[in-house]
């Protein structure tokens, strides 16, 4: 499987391929905005405000997950210099922040009608809002640095120090006291969101997880495709 | 030679890491007065150096039975189980506020068991469920 993201795979890469991906993915939105709109019941404290959870959840697992990816390949990168490593993970970056600004917004949606307040300065909320600072720096040294080698130097250093507070993210609502809730979907027990929103939950998540995959694929290409042409047609 | 320097950047890196992760620790443990949203009432009745001109909040149960509605106030006690406060607040509280679900209120001290509340929040706990299965959740434990 690993070795369909070989930068030659990828060049050829048809949009053929992408379109039927895409038609997968207008597919299962289409099944999951039903469910998380219409046919997934109310929350017995929340009401209707409970389907904002549908776009806000998978959002923040995959802004989350995006990030512990960037930051993995740079410690490749930086300790067995795999060239397609840092590629891999400035092609990530865009889409990652994008999914964590969604996820802060729609969780301030959220937090108006629930809590009653748009934004508060607990250590979940402020730990997201590190997240994302750390994905514009991160965007921002491959845009200002124009040369290569040190701006791949520097931008997975960053990326491995952003690394630190993904598990400050994760266990900051059991760490500490926060306005935040603790997680309802854990690893040890049983969800403790009912069946009938957990499974509209997870199909909007696989269809959020494609939509990043084709972003990242188109992203992945165009980014090879400049380097070819900078470096005229070597070996990658 | 390639080997040795591979191992070199491993060894590096982590050492860095360890360092890192170390000084963020110790930041977070020091603020950690700061980084806690809220203090429980078990926390208030524990603390000795609590400073009752300065705004803090305090989190937990609205306790069953306590909420007193007058004309331009609420009263109602914040519990942990363990120790209680009770709150007056005036103004219109959020929705989701009501006994026995989860509380955040922000405010001054007015001693170790009372509380003059400027702000509440409510806070929505980690279980989500169809009303029909809450009721019916309800049903079983009475």
């Amino acid at each position: 499987m690993f070795k369909n993201f070989f930068p030659n795979k990828i060049i050829s890469l048809k949009y053929s391929i992408i379109k039927k991906l895409l038609i997968l993915m207008m597919l299962i939105f289409f099944v999951a905005l039903a469910f998380a709109l219409f046919f997934s019941p109310p929350d017995y404290i929340q009401g209707e405000t409970v389907r904002i959870m549908y776009v806000h959840v998978p959002s923040s697992f995959i802004a989350i997950s995006c990030f512990a990816i960037i930051g993995l390949a740079s410690i490749l990168n930086l300790i067995f210099k795999i060239k397609i490593m840092p590629i891999i993970a400035k092609s990530l970056a865009p889409i990652g922040s994008v999914f964590t600004l969604i996820s802060m917004v729609t969780g301030s949606l959220w937090g108006k009608p629930t809590w009653g307040v748009w934004w508060v300065w607990d250590a979940r909320l402020t730990s997201m809002l590190i997240l994302f600072l750390f994905y514009i720096a991160y965007i921002i040294v491959w845009k200002l640095i124009s040369s290569y080698q040190t701006a791949n130097k520097i931008s997975s250093i960053l990326a491995i120090i952003g690394l630190l507070n993904l598990p400050i993210i994760k266990y900051s609502v059991d760490w500490w006291n926060t306005l935040h809730q603790p997680s309802s979907i854990t690893l040890t027990s049983a969800p403790t969101i009912h069946f009938e929103m957990l499974i509209p939950l997870i199909i909007m998540l696989l269809g959020m997880v494609l939509f990043l995959l084709i972003i990242f694929l188109m992203k992945y290409k165009t980014e090879l495709m400049k380097i070819k042409l900078k470096t005229g047609n070597k070996k990658y | 030679m390639f080997v040795k320097k591979v191992k070199l950047r491993a060894i590096f890196l982590l050492s860095f890491l360890t360092i890192i992760s170390i000084i963020i620790f110790l930041i977070l443990k020091s603020l950690e007065e700061n980084v806690v949203y809220f203090f429980s009432p078990s926390d208030i009745y524990n603390k000795s150096n609590i400073s009752f001109n300065k705004k803090i909040r305090i989190g937990g149960l609205v306790k069953k039975n306590s909420i007193i509605t007058k004309k331009t106030s609420i009263n109602f006690i914040v519990t942990d189980y363990k120790n209680e406060i009770i709150v007056t607040y005036n103004g219109i509280v959020p929705n989701l506020f009501a006994e026995e679900k989860g509380v955040i209120v922000e405010g001054l001290l007015n001693d170790k068991k009372y509380f003059v509340a400027t702000t509440i929040l409510a806070k929505h706990d980690e279980n989500y469920m169809p009303p029909e299965v809450a009721s019916s959740l309800n049903n079983i434990k009475n």
